[in-house]
């Protein structure tokens, strides 16, 4: 039986999104770099792949939007824990529209949803991390207090509590869990302070895992059946260094994922997919 | 089981007092016994002729509320009869001080504990035990305890039953008879005894005080004392929410926490989402109704069953749904699996306390197991864990915790919280107290002697910690008992024992009808408070000048104060500011210290997590005026409805000294005394118009954070060098103070000096009950000697206790005042002093006006003096002679009584001191009470004349303008 808050990381389907071609363009960036649509293309291709194929999840793919620039990154449009999805109301203008098509997906599949109507009420996904225990919710330049507190409405079981995020565009641009009670944490002075903070409001113990590149502590952790701990991690051609840390966790299926295009326009490894447990039994 | 209960609290802690205390420890037991003459008069050694006594009584009982009478003189008097026997009553106040330290202090706790925990296993054994104890020790002492259960069956005849109504987690009534004096918890263990509960440290009682705010019952407390008069109806609940249910050792015990949960969940205190309503809900059904079947439970079968706050149709069908699965699963499983799950939770076992933080922000406190959680509408801002906190304290309605410096700070700092009103903070705190004794500590603090005699609110909780409890129940041994699980379909009934409180919930806070009027109400209140000044001065000087020689002019008393403020050169004034300034520093100083306490702030923020710079920075860039306007809001209250009102935030608070020298002829055989005694008065009186809840009336409280290390071997680490700054204090304390004398010098030395002074002769003036100081040698050459020694007013003044906080002590108190201004003034002199705070936020910088306290207060001081015909400004110090203090927890009147003995030149004098707080809203008949205070002091002592007035006030201010 499963009960409240077991089986973290545990999942059966995967909601992801294609590629617009006005990614390369027009899609926000922090940077200013030119990404190079095909390679983007194909990094998107092998990403879904591995969900699909090598893990064996089932892909939800929704359309490209050529008017949403930045919808493959589908972790901001929704939060999903358990049976519920919040659909968010993104902190870009531009992106608030994204939600619609994800809205379709997680109804047809049997979530419960709730809705962020509140007006003034921004979140990303991309400040949302659950630990299987708790939220923490990044306050950033894309989510504000009051997305939080309707988060925190939505998921009622656990602690929410917030973190403030400067200097990033996210809270998962620099941290995401590696494991159940581990969180991957980079090390700059900003996700230190963040951890810190995480820490001090949390009533549980984390492992940390600490990386040498904040963006290589954006990973993609999953408990499968059949196939243990698994986690999707950077590549040693992006981040060296940080790929050593991640070899060291012997214990979990490590599949290193390339991302080098979709960086240059502040896509992680988990904004590419929007991860959901649909089993049978509760 | 009558005797059980009454014979741990007092027997126990009544006797060790008296013999580990010397003097002071002696009135505890005189206290116990009113209807016993001889027992008031008989153990103090040293303990002056009891004449005095009695008159004096007599005065101060007309402050206490005529419940209080009734209580105290049951087994003699009438209720409400001016005749009560005045000493029983203020007698009984210094006991239940007493009591209050000593229970809950477990001095005792160590040995009660092993106790229990060797008879825990044979619950019939223990009463009968204890009974034995009782009785022994009963015999021993003389002292009948009243609140003993057996002493209840002695007195039988005397003894008024009252029925109580206890709400189980049920939903059942169980109705028992109590003696009226019966402590809590007698109450408890009857309620336990009847649901065959062992494991019952996690439980208590509470009770709706006249707020309708839900309140502990403090079981080492006499319950009348507690509940004031609300009714006699209380609910059995979980106190202490266990982290892990599933080291509960019987099924009993889990049964029980699943039921308040229940309650907990059904009432929305305890959020959960959809799914977990369900998953929680079918385990319920399979505990109560066993496996489904689908022939007996059809469609509506669970449709009385709450399981949510607001059950859907497709709520229940989830939770049949879900019911069915759990096929097989055993009563006793199913409520193991309930609370598996339930304990998961983020707000189990939370208790959450409306508050707002420093900028005059709603959130909420949250208190736990692990220590303090804030929220703001619903999410965590930030959490304190109880290592990470160092100290809680409580001043007026705020309520404050002193925070560890993390590793890169060097300074610790403290997060004040306002809470709706002061016995909103004492709740909080006391919570917190216990929270963090049951959870953290491994045995229950043990304040050492010093302990209890810091001011404040000696409250401590008393019980099992969570470690002693759990090594208790692994020792119970019995077969597991049959209880019958009753539906918690009647869970819809009444949700009493759930004070519902959500997270969101703040409308109830800010509704409660701070919002409309309050400036209004707050002007009014102001001006009052003027009116009050002056009236009682006009009064105390009418009624006192007439038999003494006093002069005064209270009509001219408001024209002065602009005067006063310069004449008040040499008074030193400081108010208690709220965010604690010390006001005695040059401006550039507060300054200073204020750029270092948003600096030491910021920084805090910094490396201390700070969940959102951002949200602060927002709000100290708000305009002041908003800011004030909350504090306001905060601070001044509507009343809605009449009189009594729990809402009530005190807005006023008077400090009135009258000091009364008198010439007296000694009434009794002082061996050395010579003719002339100048008595000096001094009485606290303070009266607080908000029915407070707690017996205890203490303003404000302290408590030490221990590491349960600590805890276990040394009670009193010192952490801080603050904490030396709290002895010097706790010396000053009256009683105990003096006789644990070489400490003492230290801080102050004038003071000291005072305190030192050698008393040898038996004082007229000292009451049996009254502990007995023995003086020290007193080393001369103190120059003021008509100023009682400030140390010992300092010390009655608990009300008054200064507040630390930012690392910063201020110590310096409203209180100290009147004793400065005496001294320096010549024969008569009227002086008063008016503080604003205001003045001081106007002054500070940008930043610094942001964190302008909460609570703006006015302080004013007026100071009557009469001429001394003996010169008494010789600079001979005086003898302490008996420093008394009675808390009367009436509507909170607290009366302290000094005698101070003098020589000088062959005579002696005899310096009576007292003091009177009066605290209260803006309706509260101040100049009433001032009078009759002033007059009682005459008639206490009518053979001596009151040579000096000091009327201190200090009011919390409105702030409407800016």
């Amino acid at each position: 039986m499963a009960g409240l808050m077991s089986g973290f990381g545990s999942f059966t389907h995967a909601v992801v999104r294609a590629l617009p071609q006005s990614l390369a363009k027009e899609a926000l960036r922090t940077g200013s770099l030119e990404v190079d649509l095909l390679k983007a293309q194909e990094e998107h291709d092998k990403y879904v792949s591995v969900l699909k194929h090598r893990l064996g999840l089932e892909v939800v793919e929704l359309p490209a939007d050529e008017a949403l620039p930045d919808c493959v990154f589908v972790e901001d449009a929704a939060v999903v824990c358990g049976d519920t999805a919040l659909i968010t109301r993104p902190g870009a203008e531009s992106r608030r529209k994204e939600t619609e098509a994800m809205k379709a997906a997680l109804t047809e599949l049997g979530l419960s949803i709730v809705e962020m109507t509140d007006e003034s009420a921004t979140l990303d996904g991309g400040d949302v991390l659950f630990t299987g225990r708790e939220f923490f919710v990044g306050l950033s330049m894309r989510t504000n207090q009051r997305g939080a507190e309707i988060l925190a409405d939505a998921f009622k079981d656990y602690a929410v509590s917030t973190v403030p995020v400067q200097d990033r565009l996210h809270l998962k641009s620099f941290c995401s869990m590696a494991g159940p009670g581990l969180i991957a944490i980079g090390a700059s002075e900003a996700a230190q302070k963040a951890l810190k903070i995480m820490q001090q409001m949390s009533d549980h113990k984390y492992d940390k895992l600490t990386l040498p590149d904040d963006l290589a502590a954006n990973c993609v952790y999953m408990n499968l059946p059949s196939k243990g701990d698994v986690l999707l991690h950077c590549t040693p051609e992006e981040f060296p260094e940080s790929a050593k840390v991640f070899e060291k966790l012997k214990d979990h299926m490590l599949i290193p994922v390339s991302n080098q295009e979709k960086v240059k326009v502040d896509g992680a490894l988990t904004c590419c997919s929007v991860l959901v447990n649909r089993k049978k039994n509760i | 089981m009558t005797t059980e209960v009454g014979s741990e609290s007092d027997v126990k802690k009544v006797p060790e007092v008296q013999q580990q205390t010397a003097p002071a420890s002696a009135e505890p037991s005189q206290e116990e016994s009113p209807s016993d003459p001889e027992a008031a008069a008989s153990p103090e050694p040293s303990s002056p002729p009891a004449d005095g006594g009695p008159k004096k009584e007599k005065g101060i009982s007309r402050f206490l509320p005529p419940w209080l009478k009734r209580q105290k003189s049951q087994s003699q008097d009438k209720p409400g009869e001016s005749s009560a026997p005045p000493k029983q009553e203020s007698v009984e106040a210094v006991q239940e001080e007493q009591e209050e330290t000593h229970g809950a202090g477990a001095a005792t706790a160590s040995t009660e504990q092993t106790e229990e925990e060797k008879s825990i296993g044979s619950a019939d054994t223990q009463p009968v035990r204890e009974e034995k104890e009782e009785e022994t020790k009963e015999e021993e002492q003389v002292i009948p305890h009243e609140a003993s259960g057996l002493s209840a069956l002695k007195l039988n005849k005397k003894m008024k039953m009252v029925v109580c109504h206890v709400t189980l987690l049920d939903g059942s009534q169980f109705s028992c008879e109590v003696e009226k004096r019966a402590k809590g918890q007698y109450l408890f263990f009857q309620v336990c005894e009847h649901l065959n509960l062992l494991e019952k440290d996690y439980f208590g009682l509470s009770f709706k005080d006249n707020a309708e705010q839900r309140c502990w019952l403090d079981p080492t407390k006499e319950i009348k004392r507690q509940i004031r008069n609300s009714q006699w109806q209380f609910a059995f609940s979980v106190k202490f929410y266990p982290l892990d249910p599933s080291q509960l050792t019987e099924d009993i015990t889990r049964y029980l926490l699943c039921l308040q949960l229940r309650q907990d969940i059904a009432s929305g205190r305890l959020p959960c989402s959809f799914v977990t309503h369900a998953l929680l809900g079918s385990y319920t059904l399979q505990a109560e109704l066993g496996d489904h079947d689908p022939e007996e439970h059809r469609l509506d079968y669970i449709s009385d069953f709450q399981f949510a706050p607001n059950q859907t149709k497709e709520l229940e069908e989830k939770v049949v749904e879900l019911h069915k699965s759990h096929r097989g699963m055993t009563p006793a499983q199913s409520d193991a699996q309930f609370l598996e799950n339930a304990k998961k939770l983020s707000m189990y076992g939370v208790d959450l306390h409306h508050a707002k933080d420093s900028e005059g922000v709603d959130i909420m406190l949250g208190v736990c197991a692990n220590g303090l959680l804030i929220y703001k509408d619903r999410l965590r801002i930030n959490r304190f864990a109880w290592p990470k906190i160092l100290k809680i304290s409580y001043k007026r309605s705020n309520f404050y915790i002193k925070i560890r410096p993390g590793e890169t700070e060097q300074f610790e700092s403290t997060v004040g919280f306002k809470l709706p009103n002061h016995r909103a903070a004492k709740r909080v705190w006391k919570v917190c107290v216990e929270h963090h004794t049951f959870f953290r500590l491994v045995s229950p603090e043990q304040p050492t002697k010093t302990k209890f005699l810091t001011l404040g609110s000696k409250f401590r909780y008393s019980g099992r910690t969570q470690a002693q409890t759990r090594q208790a129940s692994s020792l119970i041994d019995r077969p597991a008992p049959y209880f019958q699980r009753t539906s918690s379909k009647r869970i819809s009934r009444s949700l009493d024992g759930a004070p519902v409180v959500n997270v969101s919930d703040y409308s109830q806070a800010a509704g409660a009808g701070e919002n409309g009027p309050a400036l209004e109400l707050n002007s009014d209140s102001k001006s009052q408070q003027v009116e009050v000044v002056e009236e009682p001065d006009a009064d105390a000087a009418t009624s006192i000048s007439s038999e003494t020689a006093f002069e005064t002019d209270g009509a001219g008393a408001p024209e002065r104060k602009s005067k006063l403020r310069v004449q008040g050169e040499n008074i030193y004034v400081r108010h208690s500011n709220l965010m604690l300034e010390d006001l005695d520093k040059t401006q550039e100083d507060v300054l200073k210290h204020q750029a270092s306490i948003s600096e030491l702030k910021r920084s805090f923020m910094e490396a201390t997590p700070d969940p959102m710079p951002s949200q602060w920075d927002k709000r100290l860039t708000g305009s002041p005026a908003t800011t004030l306007r909350l504090q306001a809001q905060g601070s001044a209250e509507v009343k809605p409805e009449v009189n009594g009102q729990p809402e009530v935030v005190e807005v006023v608070e008077e400090t009135v000294v009258i000091e009364e020298v008198v010439k007296a002829k000694p009434k009794s055989p002082a061996p050395e005394v010579p003719a002339t005694v100048e008595t000096e008065c001094a009485a606290e009186v303070k009266e607080e118009r908000s029915l407070s809840s707690d017996s205890d009336s203490e303003e404000e409280a302290e408590y030490h954070a221990q590491p349960p290390t600590t805890s276990i071997s040394t009670q009193q680490i010192k952490e801080e060098p603050e904490e030396e700054q709290e002895a010097v204090l706790i010396q000053q304390a009256p009683p105990s103070g003096i006789e644990s004398q070489p400490i003492t010098e230290a801080a102050e030395p004038a003071p000291s000096a005072e305190e030192e002074k050698p008393a040898e002769l038996p004082e007229e003036e000292v009451h049996a009950d009254e502990p007995l100081a023995t003086p020290d040698e007193a080393p001369n050459g103190h120059a003021l000697q008509a100023e009682a020694p400030p140390t010992l007013r300092a010390a009655p003044t608990e009300e008054e206790e200064p507040h630390i906080v930012n690392g910063s002590t201020s110590r310096v108190e409203a209180e100290h005042l009147p004793q400065v201004i005496c001294c320096s003034e010549p024969p008569v002199v009227k002086t008063e002093m008016v503080t604003i705070s205001d003045t001081f936020a106007a002054q500070k910088t940008e930043i610094s006006t942001k964190e302008v306290p909460i609570v703006h207060t006015e302080t004013k001081t007026i100071t009557y003096e009469a001429a001394q015909l003996d010169g008494n400004g010789d600079g001979e110090p005086g003898v302490l002679m008996t420093a008394q203090t009675i808390t009367s927890e009436s509507l909170c009147t607290t009366t302290t009584t000094h005698i101070t003995k003098t020589l000088k030149g062959g005579l002696s004098e005899t310096r009576i001191e007292k003091r009177i707080v009066i605290t209260g809203d803006s309706d509260i008949d101040h100049d009433q009470a001032l009078a009759q205070a002033i007059k009682e002091a005459k008639e206490q002592h009518p053979d001596m004349s009151v040579t000096r007035v000091v009327v201190h006030k200090e009011t919390e201010l409105a702030e409407d303008e800016d």
